[in-house]
């Protein structure tokens, strides 16, 4: 018994009707792109006109004196030295927090006693703001590294843990059945059912938790440190620098967007299996 | 080991539900033979999935007890192929890693695996479609990957949960006949599940019916349609129409009943 069923989903070449249909969705695309780049110079412009002639510059600085800035900081090597030691801290408390907080979501997702006895705890730890623990990170790892790293590593902890769990949870059990019938142990469904399922989930709290990892290592840069963006941000506002301050704060914005695209490439890879 | 693949004795379930006692089955004990292909029909919540999900060792029964193969059914029974109505094709897994699921657990290297996948694509004819994730396939193309899935290890049982259920009437069709034919080549012993009388009657050699709440076997009717059958056109056949009969005289008070409670 042969059923042809290949026309459904369409296996031959395209017609011309869905030529013209994805023609379409690339030239909607473009357009987007092009409005996007005309906001961004409009912007620019009217900041640049207004300063001095609306505002006093001492206070919002301009578009060329901000980019002479980056242009400076760029060309003597400051930018690099300010930015590397922040995006090292960022992505290092990324890593511990967002591996421990999968571990023990996974573990959590998996023992359900221990996670009703430990609810109300880490309902408790979560309420609190991660922000304030930076003062205490500080006199336990010194003015260093170190206690950025924690700083950005309690924050995504959290959102990563939080959402692991109810990754684990909402797996389909009918998944969990089907696979030990076919001969999976333990370790099998959590590889091939229990992780995948998940994964959605866990993407999710990576892509909301990156940026607060960066939030929490300016944070602590702020607090007390010698290098670092927030650094910069914290000695120039010192010095009444708006220059620099701008300067510091476009950096921090075009960072956060460059890793926020990174992450949704990867979502789409990773989940390039969803509907 | 000639005989029962299948054998139930006394089984009972029983549960606690909304703080009483609920009794699910009742007592039910039942040989399936070897090679049989056996139904089972009843009104919803009769208990028949029920028993399919002990023989497949999910739910555990309160008393009684269930061999298959000659081995005592305690946890998960690894020896079954088991399909149901729901979609247990894992959506992020490609047809192919689909399909060599069973055997990846079994840790059979992956050259030899990957020509047991396309042997069995071919069995179900899904051929050129190994790099695709299902949610690219249709329904019926989802069912076929199960079944190619759950016959890629060689389980001599397979335990099927109105796995057709969602599909539409012809596409129905197309499957039973499909599964027929797997089930006279490949010489497997069938428990399906299903609460369509015809469905029952053109593919089972045996079809058993239960009774409403508690859950017991009621009646037994021998499907006398010579192998091997054609489900386009049993129907028109006069044994199908003796068994129907039959079946329905059996069953439509069950029904009557449950509409009651």
């Amino acid at each position: 018994m042969q059923v042809d069923e290949s026309a459904a989903v369409g296996t031959g070449a395209p017609s011309r009707a869905v030529r013209d249909f994805e023609a379409g969705l690339v030239r909607r695309k473009v357009m987007v792109y092009v409005c996007q780049a005309v906001f961004g110079i409009v912007f620019l412009a009217f900041w640049q006109w207004a300063s001095g002639r609306l505002i006093d510059p001492f206070f919002v600085s301009s578009p060329s004196a901000v980019f002479g800035k980056l242009y400076t900081w760029l060309m003597n090597g400051e930018l690099y030295r300010h930015l590397s030691i922040t995006l090292y801290a960022t992505a290092i408390g990324f890593i511990i927090g967002s591996t421990i907080g999968f571990a023990m979501g996974l573990l959590f997702g998996k023992f359900a006693f221990l996670a009703e006895v430990l609810d109300p705890y880490i309902t408790a730890l979560y309420s609190i703001p991660k922000l304030a623990l930076a003062p205490l990170f500080i006199i336990w790892f010194g003015i260093g590294i170190e206690s950025k790293i924690a700083v950005s590593a309690s924050i995504v902890f959290f959102v990563v843990f939080l959402n692991t769990f109810s990754g684990v949870r909402e797996v389909n059990p009918i998944y969990i059945h089907a696979t030990q019938i076919m001969g999976a142990s333990q370790w099998g469904v959590m590889r091939t059912v229990i992780i995948p399922s998940a994964t959605a989930w866990v993407i999710t709290g990576l892509k909301v938790s990156v940026p607060y990892a960066l939030v929490g290592t300016v944070i602590g840069e702020f607090m007390s440190s010698n290098r670092g963006i927030g650094f910069i941000i914290a000695q120039a506002t010192g010095l009444f620098d708006t220059n620099s301050v701008f300067a510091g704060i476009i950096i921090l914005a075009v960072v956060g967007a460059i890793i926020n695209s990174i992450l949704k490439a990867t979502e789409g890879w990773l989940l390039r299996w969803r509907a | 080991m000639a005989g029962a693949a299948i054998s139930i004795d006394g089984v009972d379930k029983r549960y606690i539900g909304r703080g009483r006692e609920v009794v699910a089955l009742d007592h039910v004990s039942l040989e399936i033979e070897e090679g049989e292909f056996v139904a089972f029909v009843g009104p919803s919540g009769c208990g028949k999935s029920t028993l399919l999900n002990m023989i497949a060792g999910i739910i555990p029964m309160t008393s009684g007890s269930i061999m298959h193969e000659g081995r005592k059914v305690t946890a998960i029974n690894r020896h079954v192929g088991y399909l149901t109505q729901a979609d247990s094709v894992l959506p992020w897994r490609t047809v192919e890693q689909n399909v060599g699921l069973p055997l990846e657990y079994r840790g059979m290297p992956a050259a030899q695996r990957q020509k047991r996948v396309a042997e069995m694509l071919a069995l179900v004819d899904l051929k050129g479609f190994d790099k695709a994730f299902p949610k690219e396939l249709s329904g019926g193309m989802r069912k076929r990957v199960a079944l190619a899935q759950m016959l890629a290890y060689g389980p001599d049982t397979l335990l099927m949960d109105e796995p057709f259920g969602a599909l539409d009437a012809q596409l129905k069709l197309v499957m039973q006949q499909q599964l027929l034919r797997i089930w006279q080549e490949q010489k497997k012993t069938i428990v399906f599940v299903t609460h369509d009388l015809a469905e029952a009657i053109a593919l089972a050699s045996r079809v058993i019916v239960f009774s409403g709440r508690p859950g017991k076997i009621k009646y037994v009717e021998e499907i006398k349609i010579p192998y091997p059958r054609d489900v386009f056109k049993v129907r028109f056949l006069r044994e199908f129409e003796t068994a129907y009969d039959n079946l329905w005289r059996e069953l439509s008070p069950e029904i009557a009943k449950g509409e009651d409670l």
